[in-house]
């Protein structure tokens, strides 16, 4: 199967059914992409498809074809995930850091989509994504400076 | 990264130590055997009675290479708490090493080499920002014997300033890298003859600003986690472990399992027989050339199992059971001052309330993951783990080897929060190796694993009673606290709650009443009981929490007065004198239970939200306060209850009291992390079993907390200490036991119902 990951065309030899989380974890090796839950509850497998967040551990690797997956090893190509990674790091967000690249990729489409945000908008676009360690202050925040970023 | 053929080996921390340590350029090397106290016969408190101990030796812990880079080791597992960057920055800062030049890399699991390495109970700055600042003194003084020795001058002339030595009288400087080789030559000075800096040179210990050592690896996603390790030729295994604890496997049938693309092999773990101690479950092995194709191999398996002792474990029903034993009189008495019961009878009105705190699993949100293989008779272990040395001695157990054939190397851990503590799933990755004959494989634990087969948060019953005079001053406590013990995982028929758990708030209340009674009836395991962050504080500090607003109420006082009041007048209470013994394993000396903090903690929270201030129908204020780690914490949340009986949080306020603050950034994140743990297991999480099985196994079933219900707002306020030679006190747990009382108060004042059991999920609907 022919794959275009973070502008990379790769190919891979899994069943069509394989998720693309393990598709990108075991068999190409690029970590970056958690697994949390493997039921589309967590958020930790988010990438993008097509500029869309996804959760990659429900995502068969068969839906990508012919679409460009972009995952947190990429995420600074954009000038967005570029701001978003500043963001957090400035505000020291992770705490054990696990969640953060699902968040990261979850911000960055939000911002992406919706500049300015609201809380209420916040809300609706993070809640799918858990963090454990409760960081979700200084996520709220970091968007916020994120978004101011972008203003400038 | 996208190369599949990159040697991804090299990202592992113990390959950067071995880097690190072994090639040219890295001069302060190789260290010297652990320094440990003498060791009298005297009741070791503190970081010196602890296994192993501690190590100051700084060849253990720095190097310093010719171009300058500073080279530090962080032995403690980093899980969110920011040891990496916390402890290597107490060195850096002592030695005056510049942190733009400092590389931090993790030990392996070895305590007679670096100390005591159990990443647990709040301990890590508590016991080693000592050690880590003699480590730095002794390197900055062997850096500063050297540019002496090299420029011949009296070594007092000399200074260490922001990464070189300064002969000021000449002018002249020397870098660290310039200074490595001859710096290696000098001896280690003794303790007695370290100087160190003053608080007011310090550049980054009690500093505001410090960043994460790994923050720019975290948002970019190179960091790597148990579950991210890889090595040559491996393969991925998942395990169907016993359903029930105490289960054991009967037979099973892999004929569709291997027809699945990417199954290799099926395979089969012994199980143990309770109690568990760190013993591996056991169970039926899915060998796969990728994660995913084991799980779906997993899926396709056929298994009888044998009913173990446990089958018949009904969360519903053993409630009930202890509910009865904690309203009943008698069990073990652990405390008795004056005439409890007598006076209960004789008193003016009397309150009587129950308290009811369910299961919790730690649900870290990286799953238990480990890789194993086993190389010329030794076995080689990568996984994130809070407890390395326990992964070595308990996989050499099973492998029947010796220590020494074992290492553990520990990657960040994708949370921990006690789960981690445990390492059944090192020895099974182990065990899994050896069935291969040593190849590499990574033993993967789904949600479901985790869930299911966690060490659970122990399931509570707290029973209270307070009689009052004419007053309405206090003059009885009765509590009865009843829980499946922690030690019923490591001894059988284990059934009393051990010192350490009694010592978490229930023994030791420093409260001025006269007759004072708390008993412990027993209460028998049916799951492996284990530690989540702050362990038993969690229902003791719920129940007892809620119950002092409840007698606030009755007694109609305002429940801050009220608390102060209990507290009574500022004295240091020796921990004995409250029968608790244990007092975090700190001095009675060093950590009295002082009420004067108490109280500050009190008061700053109140203030600092306004406590009391004018609020709209359907919100409202709660406060708690509670002791543990050595640490004080009171807090405060303002809660909104809508009409469909919902709640939410605008604000959460924290007062902390931990002595010095090293990292206060650091600090601030670990109370906010924990006043959201708190929320989830007040508002939505609860661990239930049927048929002995648990009846949640992913995080539709087991809620935590997510963005929409987290507090809006968390303010922490940092007592600030004298100075950094007062005694440390733990922060990764103590901010956890007052937020669900607090919730709870704050639902009381917003809507007059009284929750007394948790979580509180639906019981505000109408
Ligand atoms: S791992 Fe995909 S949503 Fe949790
Ligand atoms: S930072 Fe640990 S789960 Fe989010």
């Amino acid at each position: 199967m022919k794959l275009t990951i973070n502008g990379e065309s790769r190919q891979v030899d899994v069943p069509a059914d394989t998720p693309i989380l393990w598709t990108l974890r075991d068999v190409l090796g690029m970590t970056g992409t958690k697994f949390g839950c493997g039921k589309a509850l967590c958020g930790a497998c988010t990438v993008m498809l097509d500029g869309q967040p996804i959760r990659s551990c429900v995502t068969p690797i068969s839906a990508a074809e012919n679409k460009k997956i972009t995952t947190i090893e990429a995420i600074s190509e954009d000038k967005v995930g570029q701001a978003v990674q500043e963001a957090w790091q400035s505000i020291n967000v992770p705490q054990c850091g696990y969640c953060q690249s699902g968040q990261i990729v979850a911000a960055t489409a939000l911002l992406r989509d919706n500049p300015n945000p609201t809380d209420e908008d916040i809300d609706t676009a993070m809640s799918g994504n858990i963090c454990r360690c409760g960081t979700y202050t200084r996520i709220r925040a970091a968007i916020k400076q994120a978004a101011q970023q972008g203003d400038k | 990264m996208t190369d599949n053929n990159l040697p991804q080996i090299e990202n592992i921390s113990r390959r950067s130590i071995l880097k690190g340590f072994a090639l040219s350029g890295l001069v302060l090397a190789v260290g010297m055997p652990a320094q440990l106290l003498a060791a009298d016969e005297k009741q070791k408190y503190g970081r010196d009675g602890m296994p192993n101990g501690w190590v100051d030796d700084p060849l253990v812990f720095v190097s310093i290479a010719e171009d300058g880079t500073v080279t530090i080791v962080a032995h403690r597992s980093e899980m969110g708490q920011g040891v990496r960057t916390s402890l290597p920055m107490v060195v850096a800062d002592e030695m005056e090493a510049d942190w733009q030049q400092v590389k931090i890399v993790q030990a392996e699991g070895n305590e007679k080499r670096y100390g005591n390495q159990n990443t647990d109970g709040s301990r890590s700055m508590r016991h080693f920002f000592m050690p880590m600042r003699n480590v730095g003194a002794a390197a900055r003084m062997m850096l500063e014997a050297a540019a002496a020795a090299m420029w011949a001058v009296p070594v007092a002339e000399v200074k260490a300033k922001n990464h070189q030595v300064i002969h000021a009288k000449s002018g002249k400087t020397l870098g660290f890298g310039e200074l490595a080789q001859k710096a290696a030559e000098m001896a280690v000075p003794e303790n007695q003859n370290l100087i160190y800096k003053s608080a007011d040179e310090f550049n980054y210990i009690g500093k505001k600003d410090n960043k994460l050592v790994d923050g720019f690896d975290i948002a970019t996603g190179q960091t790597t986690y148990g579950m991210d390790v890889r090595l040559d030729d491996m393969v991925y295994a998942v395990v169907a472990h016993p359903p029930a604890y105490g289960d054991t496997l009967k037979s099973y049938d892999d004929t569709e399992t291997l027809k699945v693309p990417g199954v290799i092999k099926v395979l089969t773990l012994p199980s143990s027989p309770p109690p568990a101690v760190f013993n591996p479950l056991g169970g039926v092995v899915v060998v796969a050339s990728n994660t995913w194709a084991a799980i779906q191999g997993r899926k396709k398996l056929s298994i009888e199992w044998n009913a173990g002792p446990n089958r018949q474990y009904d969360s519903a029903k053993f409630r009930e059971t202890l509910q009865a034993s904690s309203k009943q009189k008698g069990g073990k008495v652990i405390r008795s001052k004056g005439e409890t019961y007598n006076e209960l009878a004789n008193a003016s009105s009397t309150i009587t309330a129950d308290y009811y705190i369910p299961h919790l699993a730690q649900a870290p949100m990286e799953p238990p993951a480990a890789t194993a293989r086993i190389v010329d008779n030794v076995c080689e272990i990568w996984t994130a783990t809070q407890n390395p040395q326990a992964g070595v001695d308990t996989v050499a157990k099973w492998l029947e080897v010796k220590p020494e054939q074992v290492k553990v190397n520990v990657t960040l851990l994708g949370g921990g929060f006690g789960r981690k503590s445990k390492p059944d799933y090192l020895v099974e990755a182990a065990l899994i190796s050896k069935a291969l004959g040593g190849q590499a494989v990574k033993t993967v634990w789904t949600r479901e694993d985790d869930i299911q087969h966690s060490y659970f948060h122990t399931v509570s019953a707290e029973h209270l009673e307070a009689g009052f005079d004419e007053s309405g001053n206090t003059t009885a406590w009765l509590h009865r606290t009843v829980a499946p013990t922690i030690a019923s995982t490591f001894a059988k028929d284990a059934k009393n709650e051990m010192p350490m758990e009694l010592g978490m708030g229930v023994v030791n209340i420093p409260f001025d009443v006269k007759n004072i009674q708390i008993e412990n009836p027993e209460a028998a395991a049916h799951t492996r009981i284990g530690w989540y962050r702050s362990v038993s504080n969690i229902p003791h500090a719920f129940a007892i929490q809620s119950f002092i607003a409840e007698m606030a109420h009755k007694t109609k006082k305002d429940h801050k007065d009220f608390l102060l009041a209990l507290i009574g007048p500022d004295r240091e209470i020796d921990p004995a004198s409250l029968k608790d013994d244990w007092n975090y394993g700190e001095s009675p000396e060093l950590y009295p239970l002082n009420t004067t903090r108490m109280k500050g903690v009190i008061n700053m929270v109140t203030d600092k939200a306004d406590w009391g201030k004018t609020l709209p129908k359907g919100s409202g204020q709660g406060l708690a306060v509670h002791y543990s780690f050595v640490t004080y914490v009171a807090t405060v949340v303002e809660v909104v209850v809508n009409d469909d009986g919902e709640v939410s949080i605008p604000r959460i306020d924290v007062a902390v009291d931990c002595g010095p603050q090293v990292n206060p950034e650091r600090i601030r994140s670990q109370i906010e992390g924990a006043c959201i743990m708190g929320a989830s297991l007040a508002l939505t999480s609860e661990i239930t079993f049927k048929d002995g099985v648990t009846v949640q196994d992913n995080f539709d079933g087991y809620q935590v907390t997510r963005m929409d219900a987290a507090p809006k707002e968390i303010h922490v306020h940092l007592v600030p200490a004298k100075d950094f030679n007062q005694p440390l006190g733990g922060v990764g747990e103590p901010g956890m036991p007052p937020v669900a009382p607090a919730i709870c108060n704050a639902i009381f004042n917003a809507t007059g119902k009284r929750i007394r059991e948790l979580p509180i999920r639906y019981q505000l609907e109408s």
